[in-house]
């Protein structure tokens, strides 16, 4: 009877991990087939090396969509990185605990903001703010959604790196200071050295969610898709904010193509984002003193749910 | 004062309790840990004999609602005055804990860390200052080709050492000992309770132990706490030397204790 129920659970975990890695399987097939499509109309050096993106001449060229990720995620990661650090540095060697608690609260309910509420935000105060301190323009453009891109990626990086410090063994802190570290010693040259898979695979996540995030970016970007990206000021787009403006219209396949190979080319680089996490967690763990970080499977699951 | 000669100083502590919260956990604690002797600190669980030692050096001063009444002092120093500088204080007493806690960094890092919070030395005084400790711990020999591997590659009594080594690196002047040998086994053992009694030599040492042999091998003096049944806070119930403690306990409680019959 035992045995049955054991074959009948191991058939049920078997057929859910089947689905979900067929599922993961037919993902790549589907965007890496229909996508690939598009070198059927131009040749890929058209597609990887073109300055512009114009379905008015039927011409695809990558770059300036990749080059507004790069530009926005990069700007927003070198804010969102050392403030989200700071911040959990703050909650769990500072903060007291009924400080702590209410901002656990507060990173809880960013992380809770649907985008489109970040994209209005983003347009009402972000991009007014971005025009009149910087002057031209729209105020639509790569630093608008950077800046709407901080605050998006710091509830991702903020909890992930506040769990891996405080997964630090007590006896860690009392060891620095036993020998006479201040706070601030004990903080940058035991805690931080010690939690560093923990806090690399906390911004990882966060640029993943950063790379992945659409609507609020597309409400704030500009969508100018025919040219390299100018300057942080004036319109640009990104990966899949341009696949979002432009799927509905696109009624050429060589665009539709075109589109899908951009939505192919966004899933390999959150697949290799995962992969850097796992590389990060597995190094981690040929340390015996860096205990208790997240699991590579809730961090898998967090880079998923964060796009 | 030379400062590359450790100058063992004797520790006072006077009338004092020590507070969780609105528990007293341990009470009217007078003792005096002599310079170049070990002082053992015995009794049973929960009398408060690691309390007592870990605020020694204020390392409980983390713990909330910790809180100390009476005079503990180092020298002529006192240890909880409002001027007390207590990173200063931590580098004067060194201490050891109860489970090997090496730093995720490598074996010569994890001794010259203390050397290098002010003024690090040259480089090659460092790694002079370094050996120094490390031979001090008996560990030199072992870990000599390999200072550049990770502290935490090595076994939990060379880890032990290791973290001994860090301690006494900076020359402090009382070296507290938190059952330093509970998670280790008896060779290691053996090797730390030879290591302890060379380092009274140098340092004024307090250890506290569960182990009554370790008590009777390493220790010059011996301090007797048990739990006071009416209130549960922990006091001394005899303080003598080691082998009249042993020998010839004065208090039934510590007869009972050395003896074996309960703790």
């Amino acid at each position: 009877m035992r045995l049955r129920q054991g074959i009948v659970a191991q058939s049920i975990f078997f057929t859910a991990a089947a689905i979900v890695a067929l599922s993961t399987a037919a993902l790549l097939l589907f965007t890496g087939s229909r996508g690939l499509a598009v070198f059927g109309y131009m040749n890929p050096a058209e597609f990887f090396l073109s300055g512009s993106w114009n379905q008015n001449d039927e011409n695809f060229g990558v770059l300036p969509l990749l080059a507004g990720s790069l530009l926005t995620v990069g700007l927003a990661l070198l804010i969102s990185g050392p403030l989200a650090l700071g911040v959990s540095i703050f909650m769990v060697e500072i903060a007291p605990e009924p400080v702590r608690r209410v901002m656990r609260t507060v990173v809880e309910l960013f992380a809770a903001l649907p985008s489109v509420i970040y994209g209005l935000l983003g347009l009402t105060l972000v991009v007014p703010w971005v025009r009149e301190s910087f002057g031209g323009g729209l105020g639509k453009g790569i630093l608008a959604a950077s800046i709407v891109l901080v605050f998006m990626t710091q509830p991702t990086i903020v909890s992930i790196a506040e769990d891996a410090l405080r997964a630090l063994p007590e006896s860690l802190r009392e060891g620095a200071l036993a020998v006479g570290a201040t706070r601030w010693q004990m903080i940058w040259r035991v805690l931080l050295p010690a939690a560093r898979p923990g806090l690399i695979t906390a911004v990882v996540l966060g640029t993943g969610r950063a790379v992945g995030e659409t609507i609020a970016v597309q409400m704030v970007i500009g969508n100018i898709t025919s040219r390299m990206p100018k300057s942080l000021l004036t319109g640009a787009t990104t990966m899949p904010a341009a696949i979002v403006t432009q799927l509905p219209e696109a009624t050429s396949p060589e665009h539709r193509a075109a589109l899908i190979m951009v939505a192919f080319l966004l899933l390999v680089i959150t697949f290799s984002l995962i992969a850097a996490v796992r590389a990060a967690g597995s190094r981690g763990k040929a340390r015996p003193t860096t205990r208790r970080r997240p699991s590579p499977a809730a961090q898998t699951a967090a880079v998923k749910g964060g796009d | 004062m030379d400062a590359s000669t450790p100058s063992a100083t004797t520790m006072t502590v006077k009338d004092t309790s020590l507070f969780y919260g609105g528990f007293r956990a341990v009470k009217d604690i007078n003792l005096h840990f002599r310079p170049h002797a070990v002082t053992a600190i015995i009794g049973s669980s929960g009398c408060g004999k690691s309390t007592m030692l870990r605020s020694l050096n204020r390392i409980n001063d983390r713990v909330n609602g910790f809180r100390v009444e009476g005079t503990i002092s180092l020298g002529d120093q006192d240890v909880y005055a409002p001027t007390t500088d207590v990173v200063d204080l931590r580098r004067r007493v060194g201490m050891v804990f109860q489970r090997p806690n090496p730093f995720p960094m490598s074996i010569f890092d994890n001794v010259a860390f203390g050397l290098t919070l002010y003024a690090p030395p040259k480089r090659a005084d460092l790694e002079m200052m370094v050996e120094t400790a490390l031979r001090a711990s008996a560990l030199w020999g072992e870990v000599k080709d390999k200072l550049r591997r990770p502290a935490t590659e090595l076994s939990g009594g060379q880890q032990q050492r290791l973290c001994i080594a860090r301690a006494i690196a900076t020359r402090p002047d009382v070296l507290l000992m938190d059952e330093p040998c509970s998670a280790l086994d008896p060779i290691s053992t053996l090797k730390v309770e030879e290591l302890i009694a060379e380092l009274k030599r140098s340092y004024t040492v307090v250890i506290v132990t569960h182990n009554m042999q370790q008590a009777a091998r390493a220790s010059d003096v011996t301090v007797m706490m048990n739990m006071d049944e009416a209130d549960r806070a922990g006091h001394v119930i005899e303080v003598g030397a080691t082998d009249d403690i042993f020998t010839n306990p004065q208090h039934p409680q510590t007869e009972a204790y050395v003896s074996g019959r309960f703790g």
